[in-house]
Formats: structure tokens, sequence, C-alpha cells
């Protein structure tokens, strides 16, 4: 087995930062907005980072897919611990229409390239919150998934998991190669600070196309209309509750 | 200020400044009280009153770590989970 594991992480908006829709309604505003790691890809960096640091695996790859930008995300991920970074270029319309069929199909593809023998993403992303490219990336490799995973070890060529459910907490076995994504529970990210950012330019990331590992990145899905959620009406106080049998009459509610 | 201090010192200050950009209350702000915490000590000489001071400042940048994990973790559990009854 190489001992390598590949770490998706993806740059989203920030999650403090209020989300503002664009208006022609094609989509949210995302110029001059602040942008970092996915927490759930945090999430995920950190646990790669514990098993190389036990020694369990050897190498932590980081992967993120977009324009130029993404590489500050997989600098971050170096900065946390992780030893090279791949950075797959899509930008423009492509990138706007991205999503995680396609890049189910780019991690596939690095997985069989890199020889990986463990593919650690977060559970979703909180943009999109798909929740799909974890899954569809084990089916696209036939390779075993444990989703929503808040313990993982390592037993010899198998992996214990533990997964968060509605209802309680599962716990599977699963043969490696394959594929894991983080829940919230599964660890506490380390902050990638200053000292670690410098020492993580060192570290090399290559950039590659997805036409180089034979992916088509079209898309499926067409975007029609992206909208705020209805605004909350004011509430209205009423004295008796004569009154509100008016009112709810008059609302056509009753 | 004695050589190999100084460097600790600036150290200390570039990390805080760092880390000061997500601060919830702006970096601007934070930035304000950072210079004005260290200029309050600008005159102290004593080599030991100096490393007290840094390893103040370090337990600072602990705080804030800390602080910025719970923030995202509160977050994130209240966007994504039930609420516990």
């Amino acid at each position: 087995m190489s001992g390598r594991v590949l770490v998706g992480v993806k740059r989203v908006i920030d999650y403090a930062v209020k989300i503002r829709v664009k208006p022609d309604n094609t989509g949210v505003v995302t110029d001059g907005v602040k942008h970092s790691m996915n927490p759930f890809c945090e999430i995920a960096v950190e646990e790669a980072v514990k098993l190389k640091e036990k020694k369990l695996i050897k190498e932590v790859v980081a992967v993120s897919c977009g324009p130029q930008q993404s590489q500050e995300t997989i600098r971050t991920a170096l900065a946390m611990g992780a030893d090279r970074g791949i950075h797959v270029d899509v930008s423009g319309k492509d990138y706007e229409n991205l999503g995680p069929l396609q890049v189910s199909k780019i991690l596939a593809a690095l997985a069989k390239q890199e020889d990986a023998q463990l593919i650690l993403l977060g559970k979703q992303a909180i943009d999109d919150d798909c929740n799909q490219t974890g899954q569809m990336t084990a089916a696209l490799l036939d390779w075993p998934q444990g989703t929503f995973a808040s313990e993982v070890s390592l037993e010899g060529d198998k992996i214990n998991l533990v997964r968060e459910i509605d209802g309680g907490l599962e716990h599977i076995k699963i043969n490696t190669p394959a594929v894991i994504t983080a829940d919230l529970r599964l660890n506490t990210p380390r902050y990638a600070t200053l000292p670690n950012i410098m020492k993580a330019k060192k570290k090399k990331i290559v950039t590659v196309k997805p036409a180089d590992l034979g992916v088509d990145v079209t898309s499926r899905l067409e975007v029609l209309k992206v909208e705020e959620p209805p605004q909350r009406q004011a509430g209205m106080k009423v004295e008796t509750v004569e009154d509100l049998v008016v009112k709810l009459k008059e609302a056509g509610r009753v | 200020m004695s050589n190999p201090l100084k460097t600790e010192v600036i150290r200390l200050y570039k990390n805080l400044l760092y880390l000061g950009r997500e601060y919830p209350q702006g970096a601007a702000y934070f930035k304000q009280r950072l210079k004005s915490a260290f200029m309050k000590h600008k005159d102290v000489t004593d080599p030991e009153k100096i490393k007290q001071l840094v390893a103040r400042g370090d337990h600072v940048i602990k705080e804030l770590e800390a602080l910025y994990f719970l923030r995202k973790y509160r977050a994130m559990k209240k966007r994504y989970y039930e609420p516990e009854k």
C-alpha cells in the first residue's frame, strides 16, 4: 500500500459572511467577499495529518478544484501539515457549473494516478450543501465509503469507523482503499498559524487541468434562478381571542 | 532590548497581527488594541519581564485560536444539527 491519502479541500465563502444574492438572481455575490476553507474540509485535513503523525500513513496530498485562488486553500492545508498539493485548474463558466459529479470524477482519476490508499473529504460544503462528492467518488472507484465519520481508526488493512446517523452512532468496519467523509465531531482542526504558513511555502503545489486527467467537466445541471429565502413577516399582537379569530378569518386561515 | 528577545517580540507581534484578521469585532479594532498593548510596555528592558510578557502574548494566541474554533463549531452545530432535546 502506498500509504498516501488524498484530501479534498474546497474554497468557499467564509462561514461568518452574510450571503447576498446578485441583483440578476443568477447567483450569489462572490467578488471581494472573504473566502476560506470549508469547515468540514478542515476537519478532513486535520484527520489526515493526525494519521500521518501517528505514522499510520506516509503522505498527505491536498487537492482543490477551482480557479487560481484555490491555491490559497491548498496553502492552508499545507500549513496544517499536508505534504504537497494538487490544484486542478477550473475557471470561468466551467467553475460556475462545477458540481459534485465533476469533482468526484476528478478525484477518482487522481486517486488512480497517485495510487491513493484513502480519500478524506468533508461531508458537505457550506455553500452548496450537496453532501454528494464523497459518495459519488466511492461509487466511481468502486471503493467502500465511511460517511459522516465521527471516529476513524486504522486496523491493519481495514478501517474501523463510527458514523453519526439519525438516531445514534453506527460502528462499521470497511476495507481499504476507501473514501471517508468527515463530520463535525471527528476532531478539532488546528489553526494554520503564520509560522506554519511560512514553512508551507516550501511545499510544492502542482497545477493540472481536468482534460489532463481525462475528465469532462460539462455540467448536467442548469441553475435557473437563485433567490433569497422569503422574508419573515412581522407578527401581530391581538387583545382577545375574538380578535384572533377575526384576524385569522381575514387572512383566510379559518 | 537585547537582540534575541527583540526577534521574539517581533515574531509575537506578527503572529498576533495575522490572527487578528479574523477577529469578530474587526481586524482594524484588533490592530489598534494590539499596537497600544505593545506600546504600553515599549520601555521595558529587564529580560525576565520581557520573557513574561512574551509568554502572556503566546497565551493570548492560544485563547484566540480557541475562540475562533468555538465560534466556528457553534455556528456549524447550529446550522447543521438538530437541537438536543
